[in-house]
């Protein structure tokens, strides 16, 4: 994809909240307009993710493959 | 008697012998299944003596028997607004589901074979068409979880359609369905309603060519679900046929517990005003304290809903963990979250929603919680929630 990532957290392996917790903690790693990118196997981070966004007020940019069986879910930190 | 005196159980063990001895019921799942209705209970103990025979025999306790199954069926007909033939006793709620939306599946099979349905119908809907073998087009909710009823009426509309479905309400959010104007804009494709989530709660909304209800949904004994066929719908077993009283169902009917379910829905219909008005006030302060705490998102319709349940999640909370730590605490309640799941995969309602799916629970009140029971949970909630947060450094 075209949108650069500052910063991918791999969360493979993790089970539901897992990885919204390693999003919620890194999100303040990346600089406010950048992406953070979270590649995950457990399903539930296809619907987590994007509510996340929608309830802490971040930027949920979409979905892509990932390497291993993995989902890459992009944030844009927007606050 | 076993329990040493001295005051509640101190393991604050699931179930505690305390609490129930207070009179305190922390059983806040009624949504997944009711507790026996006191007239259920007395009508299903009378009923045991008189209801054993064979219905379908010619002599004396088999007219006994079958004067009150056919008694069970018009009390059932009346309250849900359907006529004694119509009805039929199935061996549960999920058997109705599978009977009701499959018989008009195989009545339309000159018409089509796909099976149109809400995404967030219960999943024995789901489970039928898919054994069936039909192709399923499942047509989008909003983030309360209400029917996009344009988009059903273009799949409904598509050519090759045999049966629609949609549910009364959520039994998951509580959000209640349009099911009338869904039925209009199916038009000539038969409407399946699975009503199990609302039966004896609100009245079955119009529009069903095949309904479907469960009696411990309403109070009344498990083993019990009703099957609701209208006059001229094209319906037709979908399983092998049986030689009984009635031959939409199956198998040997349980007279007696189909007499105590038409007693609970009696009873439960002739107290709704009262029960569901309390029960509403009992679902708001849940719903306020829950979107009280930070970061919680109560979810499903705020005002069109069911009137005993309340769905919410918690970010960050691992559902199971959380409904753990509530039973811990005495408190029984129900969570989409898919660590809770035999499936391991969250909840397909929450999901077609958009909304968060873990440290996911649904509260259930029943007919007999207690506006102290209710206020006992909100008062354990924040420091539930915001120590399974702390666990995760959160």
């Amino acid at each position: 994809m075209t949108k650069p990532v500052a910063r991918e957290l791999d969360c493979r392996g993790m089970l539901c909240p897992r990885p919204i917790i390693e999003l919620a903690r890194h999100i303040d790693s990346v600089p406010v307009g950048s992406v953070l990118a979270v590649v995950a196997t457990d399903v539930a981070a296809r619907t987590d993710v994007p509510a996340w966004c929608r309830m802490r007020a971040q930027e949920y940019l979409g979905a892509e493959p990932a390497g291993d069986g993995g989902t890459r879910y992009l944030v844009r930190r927007v606050s | 008697m076993t329990n040493a005196p001295g005051g509640p159980d101190p393991t604050g063990a699931p179930g505690s012998r305390g609490d129930r001895a207070s009179g305190r019921s922390g059983y806040l799942d009624g949504a997944s299944s009711e507790p026996l209705h006191p007239a259920a209970r007395e009508t299903l103990l009378a009923a045991l003596d008189q209801g054993y025979a064979d219905p379908r025999r010619l002599h004396g306790p088999a007219r006994s028997a079958r004067l009150l199954l056919d008694n069970a069926r018009e009390v059932v007909a009346s309250l849900l607004g359907a006529r004694p033939d119509e009805v039929s006793f199935t061996p549960s709620g999920t058997d109705a589901v599978h009977r009701g939306l499959l018989g008009l599946w195989r009545g339309r099979s000159r018409q089509g074979s796909s099976v149109v349905h809400s995404a967030v119908e219960h999943s024995a809907v789901l489970h039928a068409a898919d054994w069936a073998g039909a192709e399923r087009v499942s047509v989008p909710v909003d983030v309360l979880g209400r029917l996009d009823l344009g988009a059903f009426a273009a799949a409904a509309g598509a050519p090759g359609v045999a049966v629609a479905a949609v549910q009364s309400a959520s039994h998951e959010v509580g959000t209640v369905q349009p099911v009338a104007e869904a039925a209009r804009a199916a038009g000539e494709v038969p409407l399946f309603v699975d009503a199990c989530a609302s039966a004896g709660r609100l009245d079955l909304p119009e529009g069903w060519a095949a309904a479907a209800a469960s009696a411990h949904k309403w109070g009344g004994p498990a083993g019990v679900g009703v099957l609701l066929v209208r006059k001229g719908a094209r319906w037709r077993n979908p399983f092998p046929g049986d030689d009984r009283v009635d031959e939409r169902t199956t198998g040997f009917e349980n007279v007696p517990a189909a007499l105590a379910a038409a007693a609970a829905l009696q009873a439960v219909v002739a107290e709704r005003a009262v029960v569901a008005d309390r029960q509403r006030r009992l679902v708001d302060r849940l719903r306020t304290a829950a979107a009280a705490l930070p970061d919680v998102e109560v979810v499903g319709d705020p005002e069109d809903r069911l009137p005993h349940l309340v769905t919410f999640s918690c970010l960050y909370v691992d559902g199971e963990a959380l409904v753990t730590e509530l039973d811990r605490r005495g408190f029984g309640v129900a969570s989409g979250s898919a660590c809770t799941a035999a499936t391991m995969t969250p909840s397909h309602v929450l999901e077609a929603m958009g909304v968060l799916t873990h440290g996911n629970v649904r509260v259930s009140v029943g007919r007999g919680t207690r506006p102290e029971d209710v206020e006992e949970l909100c008062r354990v909630l924040p420091e539930v929630v915001a120590g399974l947060r702390a666990q995760v450094g959160l």
